[in-house]
């Protein structure tokens, strides 16, 4: 892709200009966490520089400074999502938080014993276990959709499995272990037939893909900001307006009330009826650079590089006999599952690291998918808008030292 | 050095290779399941204790990394003939050995000291660790030991 500006995004991110040992680090575990652009820390260490205050309450000059600050990225996630109204962004901890407080402030009130819940054998760990808690609570029904041998979800068996008890579908967008790309708009609507809401995981695919949740049609969408470039510790939920307008708060504190006497609380109007207590203000600055920088270099864009690299990675990994890969849909973010041989991941990731490449190597919080393919754990290499081919030749040559060693 | 000479040295990738008493005791004396639930590891190590608590055959199953079946391998080769009293002090010294911690108990470890290294690399000492940990709880009447409890 000769239009892609491949050198000038490799010199925005401090973190690629360091060597790890003796090699250039080669970070391959975008799928964990992205590396954050310059733009994104200046923006973090300006406001704890210059206006580290409190939000929505300060009447002074850094206190005013700091909330603008804080909700013009409010703005921005709500252009970035093509949301219909700012109100409906609402800044939480990160995807498992959004994902728990619809379990608890949304599901909680409307499911009652009986009713049902869909969710896929792909899931990680954080949209799965909210959904057993629940379960075991009220006595809701839990099912999964099955996957296929590619690590695709099996679309039939969803169809069937939805019925007039399912009252809530929450499902992944991009798979994090498999790198699958669901048909999520397919998903929305076969559960809006049968009267069921629908909870998007999106922390996989906000970095890869444009999400438009307007054309989506999803009724709540999750994701976090330390994947797409900005800080840990800060996410999004995204809800329908109407929705959250209905539910009551998730945790009751400052900023969430209008007026609190002993007798009665009155609560704040959205977003803050579900933003109680400081936010992490630092965090949900920090994310607004790095939602400008995806902008500007345009998600279209980045699909279409990241889909190429894809292709490439492919081939250098399946050209090295012995190396299984594990999720081989035919639309996929560039997530990498493999194996070698009979060598285990954390041997992978340990010889791999030793030439500075960076990788995950573990069940990748989704075990339901290791047992689905009959294996503990794999390793994982995950590419982003700053990995090159070159990352891909470093990560196959130097596989081939990992099978020299253990194998 | 580096870390994969360090951590992979020939005693270990024969030992993964290849590892000693790998297999299940149908009727052991003592046996205990280790856990590492971070990543999914698993050994199971079974021992047999005569009368006077000299173990006479000791074995581990299970799956895992190299750097986790070479010790449990190393481990069952250091614990064959010995008392339960040196096999505690024996655990004693190895953990001590992959924690960096004290090496007063050193010289008890013989060949085991190939795993000295690991104590550099935190990510793995639970590797390392963790057939012991359920030999510890084996010898101490316990079923299950977990990483996560342990260290």
């Amino acid at each position: 892709m000769s239009d892609y500006p491949i050198e000038r995004i490799r010199s925005d991110f401090p973190a690629l200009q360091q060597r790890v040992g003796e090699h250039p680090l080669t970070y391959l575990d975008n799928a964990a966490t992205s590396l954050k652009p310059r733009s994104v820390i200046d923006s973090v260490r300006h406001h704890y520089e210059e206006d580290s205050a409190n939000i929505h309450r300060g009447v002074h000059t850094l206190s005013e400074r700091a909330t603008r600050e804080f909700e013009s990225v409010r703005d921005r996630m709500q252009a970035f999502i093509h949301a219909a109204h700012r109100e409906e962004i609402i800044f939480t901890s990160g995807t498992t938080a959004g994902i728990n407080l619809v379990a608890n402030a949304y599901a909680d009130r409307h499911l009652s014993e009986g009713d049902e819940i869909i969710i896929s054998h792909m899931e990680h760990h954080s949209n799965i276990v909210p959904w057993q808690m629940l379960r075991d609570g009220k006595g809701c029904v839990l099912k999964v959709v099955p996957i296929t041998d590619e690590g695709e979800l099996d679309m039939d068996a969803y169809a069937d499995m939805l019925g007039p008890r399912t009252k809530l579908v929450s499902m992944v967008h991009v798979s994090n272990s498999l790198g699958t790309v669901n048909p999520i708009s397919q998903i929305i609507e076969m559960a809006h037939a049968h009267g069921a809401h629908v909870l998007v995981d999106a922390a996989q695919a906000v970095p890869f893909t444009s999400v438009d949740v307007q054309a989506l049609n999803c009724d709540f969408l999750v994701c976090s900001g330390h994947k797409l470039f900005g800080p840990t510790g800060v996410g999004v939920l995204y809800g329908k307006r109407d929705l959250l307008e209905d539910m009551p708060p998730f945790l009751g504190g400052g900023d969430m009330i209008l007026s609190v006497t002993f007798e009665k609380t009155t609560y704040n109007r959205l977003p803050h009826k579900f933003e109680a207590g400081t936010p992490h203000i630092a965090g949900v600055i920090g994310l607004g650079p790095a939602i400008d920088y995806v902008t500007q270099l345009g998600l279209d864009k980045i699909e279409a590089y990241e889909d190429e690299l894809l292709e490439y990675a492919n081939a250098v990994l399946s050209d090295i006999p012995g190396v299984r890969q594990f999720g081989t849909s035919a639309k996929k973010a560039p997530i990498l599952s493999f194996l070698i041989d009979d060598i285990h991941p954390h041997d992978i990731g340990s010889v791999l690291d030793t030439y500075g490449i960076a990788i995950r190597a573990g069940h990748h919080c989704t075990q339901p998918v290791m047992q689905r393919f009959g294996i503990p754990a794999t390793a994982r290499a995950s590419f982003s808008i700053y990995n090159t081919r070159e990352d891909a030749d470093r990560l196959g040559a130097a596989i081939r030292e990992v099978k020299a060693l253990l194998s | 050095m580096t870390m994969t000479d360090e951590l992979y040295q020939q005693v270990i990738l024969d030992h993964n290779r290849t590892p000693r008493n790998c297999r299940t005791i149908e009727a052991p004396t003592h046996s205990a399941e280790g856990l590492n639930p971070l990543c999914g590891d698993a050994y199971t190590v079974f021992l047999v204790m005569d009368e006077d608590k000299v173990i006479r055959d000791v074995a581990f199953e299970g799956h895992g990394c190299a750097i986790s079946k070479a010790s449990a391998s190393l481990m069952t080769e250091a614990l064959m003939g010995k008392t339960e009293a040196e096999a505690q002090a024996l655990f004693k010294a190895f953990h001590e050995m992959v924690l960096g911690k004290g090496h007063e108990n050193s010289c008890l470890l013989g060949k085991l000291s190939v795993l000295s290294g690991v104590w550099k690399y935190p990510a793995r000492v639970k590797c390392a660790a963790l057939s012991w940990h359920a030999l510890k709880s084996a010898l101490d009447g316990e079923a299950v030991a977990c990483t996560e409890d342990k260290m």
